[in-house]
């Protein structure tokens, strides 16, 4: 089988609370384990559905693959190579291949810089065009792919809604040509019917220019229908992963099986939403040992209070982290 | 037959601003009956908010106005009360629970203090008996160790605690009616479900009814005896939720019911409406939904359709169902 284009490998992050000196000190220092030794890898063309509610690390994650923030421990490699080892220079080159998509259409384009500024600006840090007729062009070109027209070019931010906001983000991401993007939570601030077209766009392009994307998300409908594959996340770890059918229709985790029996479904007939988990989310911050979802798990057992289960193959492709299974 | 609880009656709201009127309600009609959950569904700018602060005569007049029409609760006009009269029905009578408990919710004061104060306000009662009662409500909402947490701050609870604190401020004076705005949205999809329960567990409890806004057709698939779907100003269709579902009127419901994508299986592409939702300070001739829709005519371009009954309980307002001129 041909070589991933993305490949995770126990990859770390911890954030410091309180870390200075007095505090230390005084035993105050706090770890936040946001990211605690993630592992995945996606094809080339392929989507992968990053899953998780709220604080399970799943946007520090992405954040991590742009190199935005540096792990504090774990491989990322790009196409076989190890990307947290490129010299600044090649870093920077490397920007064109990865990019990121954001939640917030209201914050992530510069309200002062007209759609031409923000869409030509990539091209100019890359060196992508030559003049200011080829840049006039590209741009155009751009906003053509994600559905808008030239009667845009040269107006601000605010003049638009959140769905067009976004297709700009889209667009901006798309001029620099990357193999792989990262969407944060790309449609989650969109009213749910412009939720589809933007979907729907990002379905096309993928499909025109064999993008590979790390989709990451909260709604678990949203992942069901771009994901090829899905991983869940929990506190900092990724509790399952497999091909979308089989998560959504075989889960073997209780925290998926949780996920999917929550969320409420948009036909009176389907069973209502129901809660199969007690308690709260976990903190990340100084966890206690053993498996994050234990306290609050019904299969839970005096090991998983001990030891972190690992993230097993059970059947092909489809891996859980459970001791009880 | 009784009358309702609550009754809009052809309401319309502006806002008089420096660049012109927003129109942000018109003509709105639906009641609550006693026990009833209503469910209130739109997307941004469709006026389900500003419907629910109206209600509760939080819209600041000016730059707001009512426009037209009333709005009665157990049969009284809310617009012809004194601010005190107002008073004792917000919070006694009718409680709203918002989207976001961190801003709804004072930081500087306890979460104690707050309840209790409303219930010293509206209840008339003394400290020791507020605090008493305070514990009491936020047992029954599932905060554990009420005891000791009826003293922590607001910044001290999480999203899903901060959520159930606010439901406990307002059932704590036993209304009749709650208004929840977007009380879930926030939430994770685990803690939407235990709060969704809690609520429609309170108002079994306590037989209230219940006026849910949401932009979430899934949360009312489930929460609600009858939903109202808003458009831009207008209430476009409404019915009980089985109709509703299994029967939509409108090209907008239709619309919207289809462009979600589903959790038990994954289709190719999705069906979205085409186009996005119309300045409001400047919209379309006749009805606003017409150039999204793929079944407008050319009378769609010209009036505003009527809302009307086309079944017993089930209204939309489409030029579709035009009786034919003779």
């Amino acid at each position: 089988m041909s070589e991933p284009l993305l490949e995770v490998k126990d990859l770390v992050k911890h954030f410091t609370l309180n870390g200075d000196l007095v505090s230390r000190i005084a035993g105050k220092t706090q770890t936040v384990k946001a990211v605690d030794g993630v592992s995945f890898y996606i094809h080339q063309g392929e989507t992968l559905g990053l899953v998780g509610e709220s604080g399970c690390g799943k946007s520090t994650t992405g954040r991590l693959i742009t190199r935005l923030i540096e792990p504090t421990a774990g491989d990322i490699n790009l196409r076989g190579e190890d990307m947290l080892a490129f010299s600044p220079k090649r870093m920077r080159e490397t920007r064109k291949d990865v990019q990121l998509v954001f939640q917030d259409p209201y914050s992530s384009l510069n309200p002062r810089k007209t759609i031409m500024d923000i869409l030509s600006r990539p091209l100019e840090v890359h060196n992508l065009a030559d003049n200011w007729h080829e840049k006039r062009e590209r741009v155009l070109e751009l906003l053509n792919l994600v559905g808008m027209g030239s009667e845009h070019i040269d107006r601000y931010p605010h003049e638009f809604s959140g769905g067009q906001r976004q297709r700009i983000a889209i667009a901006r991401a798309l001029s620099v040509t990357p193999d792989l993007v990262i969407g944060d939570e790309p449609v989650s601030a969109l009213d749910v019917s412009i939720q589809a077209q933007i979907l729907n766009l990002l379905r096309e392009l993928q499909a025109k220019f064999s993008l590979t994307y790390l989709f990451i998300a909260h709604d678990l409908a949203v992942i069901r229908h771009i994901s090829d594959r899905v991983a869940v996340m929990y506190v900092g770890k990724i509790v399952e992963s497999g091909p979308v059918e089989t998560i959504f229709n075989e889960p073997l985790h209780p925290y998926t099986k949780a996920l999917l029996a929550a969320v409420p479904e948009a036909d009176p007939k389907k069973p209502p939403p129901r809660l199969t988990l007690e308690g709260e989310v976990a903190t990340p911050i100084d966890p206690p040992p053993g498996c994050r979802l234990n306290g609050r798990c019904p299969l839970a057992t005096s090991i998983c209070g001990e030891v972190e289960p690992p993230l097993l193959e059970v059947a092909t492709n489809h891996q859980v982290a459970c001791h009880n299974l | 037959m009784s009358e309702p609880v609550l009754e809009l009656d052809n309401l319309s709201v502006q806002f008089n601003l420096k660049r012109g009127v927003l129109r942000a309600i018109d003509s709105v009609s639906f009641s609550v009956d006693k026990g009833e959950t209503f469910g209130l569904v739109g997307e941004s700018g469709s006026g389900k908010s500003v419907t629910a602060r109206t209600i509760m005569r939080l819209i600041p007049q000016p730059p707001g106005e009512i426009a037209s029409g009333t709005v009665r609760f157990q049969g009284r006009d809310l617009y012809e009360m004194s601010d005190d009269e107002i008073r004792e029905i917000r919070g006694q009578n009718i409680a709203m629970v918002f989207q976001e408990p961190m801003n709804a919710l004072n930081p500087v004061f306890t979460v104690g203090s707050q309840i209790g104060d409303a219930l010293r306000t509206n209840m008339g009662m003394s400290k020791l008996e507020a605090r008493e009662r305070t514990i009491e409500m936020l047992q029954l909402v599932g905060i554990p160790s009420p005891s000791a947490r009826i003293d922590n701050y607001v910044h001290e609870f999480s999203g899903g605690m901060r959520q159930r604190v606010m439901l406990a401020m307002a059932l704590s004076c036993d209304p009749t009616f709650l208004i929840a705005d977007e009380p879930t949205t926030a939430l994770d999809v685990t803690i939407q479900a235990v709060i969704l329960e809690l609520i429609t567990s309170m108002i079994e409890r306590f037989d209230m009814s219940l006026l849910f806004i949401t932009h979430n057709l899934g949360v009312v698939a489930h929460a609600c005896d009858k939903i109202g779907v808003m458009y831009a100003s207008h209430l476009v269709e409404m019915g009980t939720k089985d109709e509703i579902f299994a029967n939509p009127q409108h090209p907008y419901t239709k619309g919207l019911l289809r462009s979600i994508p589903r959790l038990d299986v994954q289709e190719k592409f999705l069906t979205p409406i085409d186009g996005t939702v119309c300045n409001m300070m400047d919209p379309p001739r006749g009805c606003k939904f017409n150039p999204r829709c793929s079944e407008a005519m050319d009378i769609c371009r010209e009036q505003i359709p009527e809302f009307r009954e086309l079944a017993p309980g089930h209204f939309a307002a489409c030029h579709l169902h035009d009786q034919p001129t003779v």
